[in-house]
């Protein structure tokens, strides 16, 4: 409840302060066949004052971005019913809905408005959802990707993360000239804000497990150093700053140590864990390739990382514990790298190299270590899973820009983000 | 029930703190690098080098490639795709400046190993580093002092050329030598 509430304060007063940014556009480039066909009819909103925010209209936006519904176009409903007693379900039987929502936006004050909805499958004429909550202005999107969240869950059982949060970095301006932006925005890329910015490189950020921290790499010095911020004060920290490389931070799922990439004098890069409270370090690679890009288990108790000690990169797991040896889990192809864990650890997203194009594939982590490739482009990198784990982040590029895009877990539906300004990079999409 | 309540409690309670604070930093976010004078620019050596220029004139030559002529003005050395091996070609330059550093102890001369875009970014860190030690220990080799250089990676993050071809990924796989105070 605090940490929800927190959050939200934060979400409150960027929506007020930021400046807006150019806000990504959501094209679906391919979709799925099986979706399923639902209407979400334009909510009433009686009373003088008309509602200034369009609730259905998110609502069903949100819905179609995740490819598995198929939102009916407003032009083709014959009736616009706002309560369950006034939908003829015949007709809208007729025209091939399994569900429908219906609702009412209603003025409380000219900053307050009551958002009630239902949600009924069309065949059976059962009513699935009932909500109803107050919202204030800057709280109407936020209210309307809950209401996306609560039909998604109650249809298919999965937890909805459409009012979840991504940060990304964002590239302006020409070389040698450029500008480095850290951008936390909504899952769908409204609301930007920038966090940090510098004429040096940022990358690598990495959300602490309760969303309120983003560590990242800073070059600002003109050396890498692993910084952390806390969103919701905008205060920060260099927590690592050794000789050497600092690259790579990943949050353990306690959030109370970091694993991180540090180097030798000589440039050896090995996997460390570091200790947010007391800065103390634990060597956990020991080899003379390259070994970076650490990520947790679910439980604490392993990193899998990525190394080219046999030659090309590959993906490798080890205990944290002393003494235990890495066990290789690639082997298909001879570029695989940057493993992200999915969030129920029932499989692993990396980079592969296939036909000289980078791609993400994701690998079982049960079974047989089965490799999908899921993407077809020659620049993905950088895939990052949505907290309900039914979606991958990553970024590409499309004609000559850095752009981020998304593709299911199970490769089934694909969609860019296409925005306005910068080469974006990197995106990480923030936890429940 | 519970549920309800509590979306808008919440709901409400940003909308009472929501009114935008005076000049207050929670909406402002940090701003770096841009107070770094003379290290924004791709190819940095020049304005450190010319930093350096006043001790160099105080000791009657240019000792940094400053004035643009001689291999001492050549800084960057440039690597096949995945690669960390210094070409012949560049063996001229190498020498050229570890000659310079042996022979002048109080200068001190910075690494910066880049990559191309392809591949994963931390991984590239790792292949910058590579390339930047590449460099150093051919500087190492020819006696210049370990405590002379440091090396630092930016992989794939500061390309010298745009592009998505091998014509910018050529200009950007490389180690720039940049002399620091």
């Amino acid at each position: 409840m605090n940490k929800r509430f927190s959050s939200l304060l934060a979400i409150g007063f960027l929506l007020f302060c930021s400046r807006t940014w150019a806000q990504l556009v959501v094209e679906i480039t391919k979709g799925q066949a099986e979706a399923i066909p639902i209407a979400i009819v334009p909510f009433e909103s009686p009373g003088a004052a008309a509602a200034p925010f369009d609730v259905a209209q998110l609502v069903g936006s949100d819905l179609a971005r995740s490819g598995r519904f198929n939102t009916m176009d407003r032009k083709d409903m014959v009736e616009q019913p706002h309560t369950g007693a006034a939908i003829s379900f015949d007709d809208w039987r007729r025209l091939n809905n399994d569900y429908i929502v219906v609702g009412q936006v209603q003025t409380v004050d000219p900053d307050h408005f009551n958002i009630s909805f239902e949600l009924y499958n069309v065949l059976t004429r059962q009513r699935m959802l009932g909500y109803q909550f107050t919202a204030n202005k800057p709280g109407l999107r936020l209210a309307s990707h809950q209401v996306a969240d609560m039909v998604f869950q109650k249809i298919l059982g999965i937890r909805g993360a459409f009012a979840t949060r991504i940060a990304y970095i964002s590239v302006l301006g020409a070389v040698p000239h450029r500008q480095y932006r850290l951008i936390v925005s909504d899952a769908d890329g409204e609301n930007p804000h920038v966090v940090m910015q510098s004429n040096e490189p940022l990358m690598s950020p990495a959300w602490s497990p309760d969303g309120q921290n983003l560590a990242y790499v800073s070059f600002e010095d003109r050396l890498p150093s692993v910084y952390v911020q806390n969103l919701p004060t905008g205060e920060r920290r260099r927590v690592s700053a050794h000789a050497g490389v600092n690259q790579a931070p990943a949050w353990s799922p306690d959030g109370k140590k970091l694993a991180l990439t540090l180097s030798t004098r000589d440039g050896n890069l090995d996997v460390y864990v570091m200790d947010l409270a007391t800065q103390a370090l634990t060597r956990i690679t020991d080899d003379p390739g390259i070994d970076t890009e650490p990520q947790w288990s679910k439980d604490g108790q392993t990193i899998y990382f990525t190394s080219d000690r046999a030659g090309g990169p590959q993906i490798y797991r080890v205990g944290i514990h002393s003494g235990d040896k890495p066990q290789r889990l690639t082997f298909q192809g001879s570029y695989n790298a940057r493993p992200r864990v999915s969030p129920d650890e029932s499989q692993l997203a990396f980079v592969t190299q296939e036909d000289g194009g980078y791609r993400i594939a994701t690998m079982d982590l049960h079974g047989h270590g089965e490799v999908q490739v899921l993407t077809k482009g020659h620049f993905d990198v950088s895939p990052s899973y949505a907290p309900n784990g039914a979606e991958i982040i990553y970024a590409t590029r499309d004609r000559g820009r850095g752009v981020l895009a998304l593709v299911s877990a199970d490769g089934r539906v694909q969609e860019r983000l296409v925005s306005s300004e910068g080469e974006l990079q990197e995106p990480a999409w923030a936890p429940f | 029930m519970k549920k309800i309540v509590s979306i808008a409690l919440l709901i409400a309670g940003a909308a009472l703190l929501a009114g935008c604070p005076k000049k207050n930093n929670v909406s402002e976010p940090p701003t770096a690098g841009s107070q770094i004078s003379g290290t924004s620019s791709g190819e940095g050596a020049s304005t450190s080098a010319s930093a350096l220029g006043g001790d160099a004139a105080s000791q009657g030559g240019d000792i940094t490639g400053a004035n643009g002529v001689g291999p001492l003005a050549r800084k960057v050395i440039y690597f096949d795709f995945d690669k960390s091996e210094i070409k012949p070609e560049f063996a001229e330059v190498i020498s050229a400046h570890a000659r310079n550093l042996t022979s002048h102890p109080n200068l001190k001369m910075k690494l910066e190993g880049n990559t191309d875009e392809r591949g994963t970014r931390e991984y590239n860190i790792g292949l910058g580093e590579r390339r930047a030690q590449a460099v150093r220990r051919a500087l190492m080799l020819q006696g210049v002092a370990e405590s002379q250089i440091s090396t630092v990676s930016f992989g794939s993050e500061r390309p010298a050329a745009e592009g998505d071809d091998e014509a910018a990924w050529a200009q950007n796989r490389r180690v720039e030598m940049v002399y620091v105070p």
